[in-house]
């Protein structure tokens, strides 16, 4: 499979990128390991590609009680930040989840999180982790909560002219831990179901995927884990969608892997009081 | 810009600086294959999911069928075509001849290629962190035993030079 014929930049500049996203039928490529699929399938057939890569966007570092991570850091990047960056557990379990080492040493954050894939396993954890998504367009910068990102399968508050830069996390606070356990397709290595969860003194963030039209924050299984009540009546207010037809199993196995990131996450938090 | 829609892209392939013209739509393992006659490396499911297209970009394991070539100005690749030095077997190939590794010998560059990625990060891996090294390569052939012992020799071999 070969993808239509293109024009292809790699400007130098977010000015540049940002301008060059002007043209309705111009696309923006980071890692390209969502984008190229489709490329191929001719799912997607931009007249021309905007190369990411030279924009000084991968990297992380702690500024202002808060860990930046540039969207263009791969997960494999993340992966091998040393013990002197903290990654919350919940971003580096997502992070080593998601496909193959390949795959990790290509896709990207940012690349990831635009592609808006309902089954991101990454998402849970930035959705946990209580993360802020940093958007730049041609007008300024705005920021928006990582939960009030996803608004349907492939489907973000990205507009053609933005690009997201840059996830501010939060620090783990002391006390505090997190986890991301999910139920993958073993033929795709897609979550069926993936829960991250955070403990922390104030509460509980859970971020599930693979369940529903995009990744979201489960306030009320939040609610449940708060108040000690059952957590599987609280799934049930979850809107599950099952590509396969079958929502019951997806919530049961929904049930599952909250209970075990939960489990994971007080562990993690107790090492951390 | 050169003949049309083709590029100019200046990289350097099995330790060679090599100039590719190549459209921008080019997949890295058709620039390989088709321009460089490097045709070790295999176009395997074409869709990310078999490894067989599997090369090293800048000492890290990547597919080939999902990355553009004219992305990769400056990169430092590696088929499989680089790995013998001297006429000389990688002892990662020595190791899949000898452990069975391999049958048909399709998907054999694109595992080996994944290995050394593999034994650069973690130069003596158990069973498991095998499995998961090579989780984005497949095989239809060997059931995966002769693959782990031939990696587990491979891993040996070069901790322990004879």
């Amino acid at each position: 499979m070969i993808p239509a014929a293109l024009e292809y930049v790699r400007p130098g500049s977010l000015a540049e990128a940002l301008a060059e996203l002007a043209d309705p039928d111009a696309k923006a490529i980071a890692g390209g390991h969502s984008l190229v699929p489709m490329l191929k399938l001719r799912l997607a057939r931009p007249s021309r590609l905007v190369d990411l890569g030279s924009l000084g966007l991968r990297g992380a570092a702690v500024t202002g009680g808060a860990l930046r991570i540039g969207a263009l850091t791969t997960y494999d990047d993340l992966l091998l930040l040393g013990p002197e960056t903290p990654v919350p557990d919940a971003l580096r379990d997502c992070a080593a989840a998601v496909g193959d080492v390949q795959i990790r040493n290509a896709g990207t954050l940012g690349g990831g999180l635009a592609h808006g894939d309902p089954a991101s396993d990454f998402a849970a954890g930035v959705i946990a982790t209580g993360a802020t998504l940093v958007i730049c367009s041609p007008s300024g910068t705005r920021e928006v909560a990582a939960d009030q990102f996803f608004l349907g399968p492939f489907t973000t508050v990205l507009e053609q002219q933005e690009l997201l830069t840059e996830l501010v996390v939060p620090l783990p606070a002391a006390g505090e831990g997190s986890a991301y356990v999910a139920f993958e397709d073993p033929a795709s290595g897609y979550p069926l179901a993936g829960a991250a969860v955070r403990v922390h003194p104030g509460g509980f963030v859970v971020g599930l995927t693979g369940l529903a039209a995009h990744p979201l924050r489960a306030r009320s299984v939040e609610e449940a884990m708060a108040t000690g009540s059952d957590l599987d009546a609280a799934l049930d207010r979850v809107p599950v969608l099952a590509d396969d037809g079958d929502v019951d199993y997806r919530r049961r196995l929904a049930a599952v892997v909250v209970k075990r990131a939960l489990a994971a996450a007080r562990a993690r938090a107790e090492t951390r009081a | 810009m050169v003949d049309g829609n083709r590029r100019a892209v200046t990289l350097r392939v099995n330790g060679e600086q090599t100039m590719l013209l190549v459209e921008p739509r080019t997949l890295l393992v058709h620039a390989l294959r088709d321009e460089l006659e490097l045709t070790g490396t295999k176009v395997g499911c074409d869709t990310s999911q078999c490894g067989a297209c599997t090369v090293l970009v800048d000492g890290k394991a990547f597919k080939s069928c999902t990355l553009l070539a004219v992305r990769l100005e400056g990169a430092d690749v590696t088929t499989i075509e680089g790995l013998a030095q001297d006429g000389s077997l990688h002892p990662i190939q020595e190791a899949f001849a000898e452990h069975h590794g391999l049958q048909c010998g399709f998907c054999t560059p694109g595992m080996i290629m994944a290995t050394v990625d593999l034994l650069a990060r973690d130069p003596d891996p158990g069973d498991e962190e095998i499995r998961r090294g090579l989780a984005g390569n497949l095989c239809r052939c060997t059931g995966y035993q002769g693959i782990l012992a031939s990696v587990r020799a491979a891993a040996l071999a070069i901790r322990e030079p004879a």
